[in-house]
This record gives structure tokens, sequence and C-alpha cells, in this order.
């Protein structure tokens, strides 16, 4: 038995220890915001926050994550987040949108980190988060934006 | 309400409601709401105007795409071009996924319900206008009634309906029930396009806000109770059968429910995900290789070449190229060229969710281009009336082509599982990633063999073209899409022969987005660029003097060149390369600034892009296809090749060995739409076939080296 808190929500899980989280937010818990692209952590489309930091869930065992904090984009929350859903709306950033739960998780860490990054942080941040519809220089753009926002 | 709440064996009960989709996702209602198979955001009962309106009450008007969104943008565009011959207000537009329904739904360019081609706003343009303007036409019969006044005395703006005399005014919905019953006009007069309001300006998504929350739902996402999650383990060979397999420890592995062989393979259902994945990977399966594929790439290679031997198809043949490559004085420059298997990789690998019905009836949720075509799969593998299989069109994570299947092969897989596993409970089939990148439908391997000449006073007098390749249409004539881009080249060169041959080929292949323009713009532009050099002629200029006849070609490569500032010099240690290419009706020129980048790769920096595809129906939506078809392309031709090893099997598994563009890759775009009265044509494709060889020529020209096989990161290893 696996307890975590899952978007402030104390959850228990008393299944497969080894069970990625990716399957356990989506299966047991419903949650199908954060998706499934690869499940070697090479696209980041399963990118949730771990006890505030950036976590690939598809490959985290469920059975590492006692007593952790998880927070998934249903639980996103704080002026970041804001400020980075408003900017990705602004410019329409998403096209087919699956990779972009994953790709906002990774873009709020990094402004929680660096509230101004440049073009090569933002490349550090993000180059583990594949969209195959390169929607890239509008996400880039996107992160500007909403850094300018927080800053103002 | 929860799915929890909700069984499956009340579907019956629900079926026809509208809401049946809604119910059967997780606390996703109004997340879905915009954007599911029929309108449900709209409070009460929806007048039904035709085929593709509604109207609620309230006002809201939902239009009902009959294309599949998988990014391109159909759902807004179809819904802007309702709008505006309606004289709707944007705020009050929604959008529905449309049923699958051949007829009423159909492509126009297609004759049956597809997506593709890049023809979703092209087919739909004067469809769409005319049924937006005849629900005006109904909405302002039924005030004139009303109201008692003449209907030519009525206005609509915004929304609102008026007559000015009188003193009315009222919004849709106050008309909608009776507007439903009026008789639709045969006739409407469509607006003229500089009385646009809506078209032509940028736009908001419809589908962004969901897309940003995490609200969107995709197949992947339909959740029903009690149901099994069920992958097939494919073999590694393209043609391989199931000779046995032991299931035993699969069968062990908690939450595994049942394995059953299924004709493209060893289906494993489990209670959960991660089960069905161990329960997969512990299945000990004996392939049967006697008529499988087993050829490597490199093999495949060697036979086209000796293929090109062989009596041809003749595509075009005009002049006498004989005569032109052997005359007196010519300068003659031959290349080969090597095209790989290349996979679509979208996000959401292929999925179905099939959910059974106590009266028989099957609803199968899934984003497909062609769900009139799976509706008859699915009936016709699980022995039930097509009348019996309802689609849901879901949002689709990505396609570019993938979700394209004539006769309908994934879902065909995905049916014989669910008919396999006894259509008792529900069922979601799922593709990993390693399915998606062995599972085959690849843009075929093309070989290209070039002769060119190069009179005296430096005119290109002769192009003989040999292409082989197999036929993506599965064709036993010349299929078009083998050498689209290249017999219908718009340079006037007065001896030019195009041929090709289509050896078969156990592996399937597919449309790649833009099709035989992803390796005929490449082949064309990547010599055209070294014959003109050889002739000492300039990249844009020496374009511009074969392409006299063609105003729209000259119009995208002036444009693309001013934005670019052509004439000066590039920043020192990059180079430029220009490509220009016509595919689905859409002109594009894209222009590629490139240095050497860290371990001698090419390093993109920017690219400029100017696009001409007729009336630009939503700007926003077009410089995005724009923007994401070069970085979609990029990423292909930079790192990307399926390749068959010794003995046949795909070497690649994943994103670790299949490379995609990463952000730190994506360069600068700017892009330029020429204005245009002319009908649209599409976008979702045009973007990808110039910036292949707009990057192999600035690399020739940074580097000396000709790009003659892709990937570039290929031939630079090797």
């Amino acid at each position: 038995m696996v307890t975590f808190t899952l978007n402030g929500q104390e959850t228990t899980f008393d299944g497969d220890p080894d069970t990625p989280l990716l399957w356990v937010i989506r299966d047991a818990q419903r949650l199908t915001g954060t998706k499934y692209g690869c499940g070697i952590a090479q696209c980041g489309a399963c990118t949730v926050h771990v006890d505030g930091s950036t976590r690939r869930s598809c490959i985290t065992p469920i059975s590492t994550l006692d007593g952790s904090s998880v927070t998934t984009i249903e639980g996103l929350e704080g002026s970041e987040a804001e400020a980075i859903q408003a900017a990705w709306r602004a410019i329409d950033v998403p096209q087919c949108g699956y990779c972009q739960s994953g790709q906002i998780m990774s873009a709020v860490s990094l402004l929680q980190f660096n509230p101004a990054p440049s073009d090569d942080d933002i490349d550090g941040a993000m180059a583990g988060n594949i969209c195959r519809c390169a929607t890239y220089k509008r996400i880039r753009q996107a992160i500007h934006d909403a850094a300018k926002t927080l800053e103002g | 309400m929860g799915i929890q709440n909700i069984r499956p064996t009340r579907r019956a009960f629900l079926a026809g409601s509208g809401l049946v989709i809604g119910l059967t996702l997780v606390g996703r209602q109004a997340g879905a709401a915009l954007l599911k198979g029929a309108p449900q955001d709209a409070p009460g009962e929806q007048a039904k105007l035709n085929a593709f309106v509604r109207v609620a009450p309230d006002g809201t008007v939902t239009v009902l795409s009959k294309h599949l969104e998988m990014g391109q943008g159909p759902y807004t565009g179809l819904t802007t071009i309702v709008a505006e011959e309606l004289d709707a207000d944007w705020s009050q537009m929604r959008v529905a996924a449309a049923p699958a329904d051949d007829d009423l739904y159909k492509n126009l360019a297609f004759g049956l319900q597809g997506t593709g081609g890049s023809t979703s706003i092209a087919n739909s343009y004067e469809q769409l206008r005319k049924a937006g303007a005849t629900a005006k036409a109904m909405l302002v019969a039924a005030a004139a009634d009303a109201w008692g006044v003449p209907a030519g005395e009525i206005t609509v703006s915004a929304g609102r309906i008026r007559h000015e005399g009188k003193g009315k005014e009222a919004g849709f919905g106050e008309f909608a029930d009776k507007a439903a019953t009026m008789d639709a006009p045969a006739e409407v007069k469509l607006k003229d396009p500089k009385d646009f309001v809506l078209i032509g300006k940028d736009r908001h998504k419809l589908d962004t806000d969901e897309k940003t929350n995490g609200k969107a739902v995709f197949t992947l996402d339909v959740m029903a109770d009690d149901m099994l999650i069920a992958m097939v383990a494919h073999s590694p060979h393209f043609g391989a059968t199931v000779k046995g397999f032991d299931d035993g420890e699969a069968r062990r592995i908690k939450g595994v429910v049942d394995v059953k062989q299924v004709p493209q393979g060893v289906a494993v259902y489990a209670e959960n995900t991660f089960a069905a994945l161990k329960g997969r990977a512990a299945l000990r399966i004996d392939w049967d290789l006697s008529k499988a594929e087993t050829r490597s790439s490199q093999r495949i290679y060697d036979d086209y070449r000796a293929e090109m031997k062989a009596d041809p198809f003749e595509a075009a043949n005009r002049g006498d190229v004989g005569a032109a490559m052997s005359a007196d004085g010519i300068t003659s420059m031959d290349a080969e060229m090597v095209f790989p298997f290349l996979a679509h990789a979208p996000m959401e690998p292929l999925d179905a969710v099939f959910v059974p019905a106590e009266d028989g009836s099957i609803d199968c949720y899934n984003g497909s281009q062609f769900p009139g075509q799976d509706k008859a799969a699915i009936a016709e593998i699980c022995g039930v009336d097509p009348s019996k299989v309802r689609i849901n069109v879901q949002l689709a994570g990505g396609s570019f082509g993938r979700r394209a299947q004539f006769g309908s092969p994934y879902m065909r897989e995905a049916a014989a599982v669910f008919k396999a596993s006894g259509m008792k409970r529900p069922v979601k089939h799922m593709w990993t990633r390693e399915d998606d990148i062995r599972g085959g439908f690849y843009r075929p391997i093309y070989l290209h063999s070039i002769k060119g000449a190069i009179d005296r006073d430096g005119n290109i007098t002769g192009w003989d073209h040999t292409i082989v390749g197999q036929s993506i249409m599965h064709k036993d004539e010349l299929d078009d899409t083998t050498v689209e881009g290249t017999a219908d080249m718009p340079y006037q060169i007065p001896n030019l022969r195009v041929l090709a041959h289509q050896p078969k080929l156990g592996v399937p292949v597919l449309w790649w987005r833009s099709v035989g323009h992803t390796h005929t713009a490449f082949a064309v532009e990547t010599f055209l660029d070294r014959l003109l050099e050889r002739a000492g002629k300039d990249a844009v200029e020496g374009r511009l003097a074969l392409l006299k006849d063609s105003p729209r070609h000259t119009g995208v490569l002036k444009k693309v060149a001013e934005i670019s500032g052509w004439g000066s010099p590039p920043p020192e240690g990059r180079q430029r390369g220009v490509a220009v290419h016509k595919s689905f009706n859409t002109y594009v020129a894209e222009v590629a600034e490139v240095s050497i980048g860290d371990g001698g790769m090419p390093k993109v920096h920017k690219v400029w892009c100017a696009v001409d595809c007729g009336v630009a129906v939503n700007p926003n939506i077009i410089h995005a296809q724009m923007e994401g078809g070069i970085g979609y392309g990029l990423g292909a031709i930079l790192f990307d090749a399926i390749d068959l090893g010794d003995g046949g099997a795909v070497v690649q598994s994943n994103f670790d060995d299949y490379r995609s563009l990463r952000i730190n890759e994506m360069p600068d775009v700017e892009v330029a739409i020429i204005p245009s009265s002319e009908a649209p044509t599409g976008v979702g494709e045009p973007g990808v076939p110039p910036i292949g060889p707009a990057v192999a020529n600035a690399w020739r020209r940074l580097t000396g080296q000709p790009v003659q096989r892709l990937p570039m990161t290929n031939g630079l290893l090797s």
C-alpha cells in the first residue's frame, strides 16, 4: 500500500508496487490530462510535478512515492501556472494538443525555478518534451510572455 | 456524474440522447462538451437547420465538423466559414464532430467521409458557406413570418436579426425552432469576399482552452466502467504469422484476464494498462516467417538499383531527352538520391475503445480520418449490421497521415481484439510507441536517379528522372503519388522525362504528411539548385527565369526572397538555401539559414516562408501549420529513418532511436501569406516539402557537399 498526495488529496494505491505513476494517475485515479507518449522518459507527455519538481511519471514506480506530493495538470495552481496557461491560450500554442499537458508542466516548473529564462534556459528545461506538431516556436514565445506577465 | 455511476449495460437507454459520450468519460463533461460527437454544451433541444448547423434556444450555434481535428485546425476553420455566411457573432459559435456518415458528411474531393490531402477547407468552403447562408435565410424567413414583414427588409449582423422599420430585434435562438420548419431555399446568394467579417482575420482556435488545462479528451482518455485494456504482441517481421505461443507466464500476472490469438498476433487483456504491458512482455511466441519480408533496407536499396533497368511507367516525356543529354557542348550532371522509410509517430499512438450495448450494438470511440470505412470494418469483423455500429469521433493526438487508412487495417486489428474478447466488456485497444514505430505503414523507401544537361549558354535543356518506390495506392499502373511534384514540375525545361518503377515489397506503406512531395520536392529542388549553380545562376533569379508561366510559384518565391533579404550576405558562418514547391494546390517557398553546429550537424537558425493558399480563412492557423510543417519536415530530414536490419526486423523502436525535432533544434520561423481571392486550398501538408531542400541547399553552399542520402545526420556519420 502506497500513500501519497495527488493534487492535494491523500491517495492510496494497493496494486502492483512497480506500477508507473502514469498508470496510477490514469487507470486508478482516472485523471487523463497526463498522457502516455513513449513509456521510456523520452517524450515528456507524462510530465507531472513530484514534491515541486518535474518527473516523468511513465518510469516512476509508485512504490518510490510513499509520502510524496504529486501534482498533475488538473491540480496545477499558482501564479506561474496561471501565467503559463494564459500565455498558451493567448497565442494558441496547441495544435493536436496531446503533448501540451506535459509541455505546460515543464514550463511552469521552469518559471518556478527561473522567473526570467533565456532562450538557452528554455532549451534546457523544455528539450525533454517532444511535440510532433512542432509547436516549439509558440512554446518559446509563450514562456517569454508568461515571464513578462509575472515580472509586470 | 462520474463514470462509476454509469454501467455500459445502460447505454441502450442513453443512446441517442447526445449525452452518452460525456457520461462515459470521467468528470470530463464540461471539457468534452465543445468537442464531442454530438452537441452537448448548448442547453435544451437544438434546432437542426441543416446537416452542419444546429441552433440552441440560447442562440448558441454548433457546427458539425465532417473533418477530423488532429491539430490542423478544421474545427475552427469550418466553423469560421459557417459563421461568416450566417452573420453570427464569433462568441456564439461552437463545434462538434459529425458522426460517421459516408454520404451526408462525405469529403467532396473523395466521395466518402475522409480527412486528408489537405482538403478539409478546400472541399468544404462552398458547401459550408452555403450551409451558413441557407441557415441564415431560414432564420430570416422565420422572423419575417413572425413579425409580418418582408424577408428582404430584415438584416442580420453579429448574431442579431433586425427589422429597422418595426424596431424589432432578436437573437438566433428565438427563431431557431421555427426556422427549422421553414423550407430551405434552393439558391442562396453568397457574400462577396470583400464583405467578409470573420474570414481572413486571426481567430483563436476553438479547441485551445481544452488543450491547455488537460480537459481535452482523446481516444486514450475514454474510460468506461469495467473496461479491459488490450494490447497485441506483433511480429518483429512484416508478414509473419503466429505458429504457436505459450501464455502460461503471462496468465500468472495479476490483472491479466485473458490471452487470445488474433490475425495480427497475440492479444493480452488486462484490468489495467501496466498488467497488459507486463502480460504482453511475458508471452513466448513462435513466429512463422515463411511469408515475411526478410530483406534489410540496404538490400532493398540494392534491389531498387537493379529495378531501374526494368520496364518503367512513363509519367512525363516532352521534347527529346536522349538528344538533349548527348547534344554537343552540354555540361551534364547526375545524382542518385536515397530516401528511407519514415514513421509518422503521432504523439498519441493508435487506439480505439469499444463499448458493447445490451441490444448488441457497439459504440466505438476513435479519432480516425476515414470513420465510415472503420465503421464498415467493425461491422464486418464483429459480425453486426453496420447500423449497429456507432463511431464517436474523438480528437486525435496528431496523425500526419497515420490515421488515414483505406480498408482500415488498424481498426481491423482493434475490432478483431474486441471480437476475440467475447464483446461482453468494454475494451480499450492501444498501441505502445514501440508498436507505432515498428508497426509499418511508413512513407516508402524511394530511390531517385536524375540526369541533367546545361547548354553552352547556361540554359537547363534536359532533365531525365527515374523514381523507384512502392505504390502507396497499391496500383498496378502508375501511381500519381510516386511522381507528383516531378512529372508536373513547373520549370520550363524543354526536354523532360520522368519514369517510375513500383516494385512490390512486404512492408505496408502509407501517405506521410505531403505524400509524394516528401521526396520529389527534395529531389527536384536540390538537383535544380545544383544545375543553376553550375550554370552560374542565382538560386532565386534562376528559378524565376524558369517560372514565367507560373505566377503563383513566382509570387511566393519573390515574397520569400524579399522577407529573407535574399540578396544580402548571410551572417558569418551561415548560408541560405531556397526551395519552392506546390502541393495540394498550395504554393510555398522557404528560405533556410544554416550553419555547421555541434558535432558537424546542420544547425538551422531561421526559416522564412511565403505561402499562397488562396483565401486565408484564418491566418493564425495558416501560420501555425507552416511553423509546424517546417518543424515536422526538418526533424525527418535531419534525423529520421526506419531501417530494416539484417533479417528484416525494424531496427528502431521508440523516440530514443527514432528522433523527433526538439525545441533546441527548432528554428525561428517567419511566415508571409500572399493576399488572394482565389478559392482556399489546404495548409496541413504544403509547409513540409520545401524545408528539406532549402536546408540541403544551404548545407551544400556551406560545405560543398550535396545531400543525396537522408536523413542528413546518417550521411554525416557514415
